[in-house]
């Protein structure tokens, strides 16, 4: 029995991907909680970017949206929207970009678009946002996602953001400026493409989780890489300074805001 | 000099018509919600609707059936979920079949870039690997004349009318605003008519360096509205209100209560002061 859950270990998982001084575009949600994990830990000079266009930022509390108050407050600099993306992101100034997705098929594309067929859906998603330029352009994306065998999918049902495309080097073949998903952290382990195929494949797991475990949870055969490296526990300081920072967002999302006047 | 400003509800009564095509831009802060309520009250039907970030306001506005047509690229309720009366309308023509226009950030932001420099389209290396280009054929390409790359192209965005919502302006109408500014500077400069809701009107705006100043000669209208962005917020004057997202997923999910709610708040209140006292009652 352990004194962590699988979302505290995914989250530290994450966050020790990123080093200290990259710079790193952040997605709402899970991302958001490893990367200011990471920038509260091992790596104080990661530059944040939320697509609102706070740079930089060190918010104390993590942000319901991507462009709560916390953040531009908190901000190296707060840019317009346009420049994040041509001059930050098209420009290839960006290291890292950080992404959740609905559904994640086996060569890492995303789909946050629809379920179902997209002129008469089942479910209506929210649709790609920033996420299409962001998983073109960044260095690498990290991409998190719970999995399930109806998140982990042998096919998407669109696909709003390019993992490695059909794979065995389609993506190389394109004009994106950035290698694509390098790591795929779920709440079993991590996955990472085959280095010819770039079809994604078991690498690490969580202590306590099995291949079978991995198995179960993802909706294309699963294939291993030769060997699957055990992923640390989290450390009592990692432990300790995400709960920390839960508990305080917790209670800033809690306390009622005033109606102006 | 005349003067620009003028109430809110003669500035939408005076450039918003049915079927116009209207983008309220906001990222996050600086929603202009009041306005958004004002056209519901006035009743604006067939709107083409534009904005990056769809959220409550046009969840509302879809809801009470003013829209036909949106152009977007993130509809959702930020850190919360669905918007539950966008999808009504996309997944059950409820109440009104909406047309969609579905884009990324990058690619509205070079729309509006385009509509503002006067250009009749904008190009980005933008929709690599995406399926969008395939439901939307105004996603097309074009090859850079200096080097053949082939790079995306989309229509420049000219709406009839933007409308924000900003910190201060003066009574010439010029509009300074700062913190998160989303697009709001290109949808404004790419609008065919401007209307700006401001928390106060001055004398005059101290200098503004590298704030945002729109000047005034391209606003048409300006209309004092304290508070007018609320449940979103105004930087210097009033935080987002999380909570009140959060609640709006309860509010919205089913059509009765959605409508009970608007009934209430928003056709039964004359103005956004009103809205805003009328919430208070409940809190």
């Amino acid at each position: 029995m352990s004194d962590w859950t699988r979302d505290e270990m995914m989250t530290v998982a994450a966050a020790r991907l990123l080093w200290d001084g990259c710079v790193c575009f952040v997605g709402i949600g899970l991302p958001s909680a490893a990367c200011n994990l990471a920038r509260l830990t091992h790596a104080p000079d990661v530059v944040l970017i939320y697509e609102s266009g706070t740079v930089g930022t060190r918010p104390d509390v993590l942000p319901l949206s991507i462009g709560d108050g916390e953040l531009a407050d908190t901000a190296a600099c707060v840019i317009p929207l346009p420049e994040v993306f041509s001059y930050l992101l098209q420009a290839g100034r960006v290291d890292v970009g950080f992404l959740g997705a609905a559904q994640v098929d086996r060569h890492g594309n995303l789909n946050s678009t629809v379920i179902g067929p997209y002129v008469a859906p089942k479910t209506r998603l929210p649709g790609a946002g920033g996420a299409t330029e962001i998983a073109a352009h960044a260095g690498q994306t990290f991409v998190m996602l719970k999995a399930t065998p109806r998140s982990l999918v042998a096919k998407l049902d669109f696909r709003t953001s390019a993992g490695f495309l059909e794979g065995n080097g389609a993506r190389a073949r394109t004009t994106m400026r950035g290698t694509g998903p390098q790591s795929v952290i779920t709440d079993y382990g991590v996955l990472k493409p085959h280095p010819a195929t770039d079809e994604l494949q078991l690498a690490a797991l969580f202590v306590g989780t099995t291949v079978d475990e991995a198995r179960t949870a993802t909706g294309w055969p699963l294939k291993v890489a030769a060997t699957v490296e055990t992923i640390a526990p989290p450390t009592s300081v990692e432990l300790e300074t995400l709960r920390a920072l839960h508990a305080r967002t917790r209670e800033a999302h809690s306390r009622p805001v005033r109606l102006p006047a | 000099m005349t003067s620009k400003v003028t109430t809110l509800g003669e500035a939408i009564a005076a450039h918003v018509r049915d079927g116009a095509c209207v983008a309220l831009e906001g990222f996050t802060h600086l929603i202009p919600f009041a306005a958004g309520h004002e056209i519901i009250r006035q009743g604006r039907r067939n709107l083409h609707l534009v904005r990056m970030t769809p959220d409550l306001v046009y969840d509302q506005m879809i809801g009470m059936g003013c829209a036909s047509k949106l152009t977007f690229s993130w509809g959702g309720n930020p850190g919360v979920g669905s918007l539950h009366r966008l999808r009504d309308a996309v997944e059950h023509q409820w109440p009104v079949p909406l047309e969609i226009d579905e884009h990324t950030h990058a690619g509205v932001a070079a729309a509006y870039s385009a509509g503002a420099a006067g250009l009749p389209f904008a190009t980005l290396r933008g929709y690599l690997g995406t399926d969008l280009p395939s439901v939307n054929p105004r996603i097309r390409s074009v090859d850079c004349p200096f080097t053949g790359e082939r790079l995306a192209a989309v229509p420049a965005l000219n709406p009839d009318v933007t409308i924000l919502h900003a910190q201060r302006a003066d009574r010439r109408g010029n509009v300074a605003m700062h913190g998160i500014i989303g697009a709001q500077r290109e949808a404004a400069f790419a609008a065919r008519a401007l209307i700006v809701t401001v928390e106060e009107i001055v004398e005059e705006l101290p200098p503004a360096m590298n704030g945002i100043v729109l000047p005034h000669w391209i606003v048409s209208a300006v209309a004092q509205c304290p508070g007018g962005a609320y449940p979103s917020y105004v930087h210097d004057h009033y935080a987002r209100d999380n909570g009140f997202y959060q609640r709006w997923d309860t509010i919205a999910r089913e059509r009765e209560s959605f409508l009970g709610w608007m009934d209430r708040h928003v056709l039964g209140s004359r103005d956004h002061a009103t809205f805003l006292a009328s919430l208070r009652e409940v809190a």
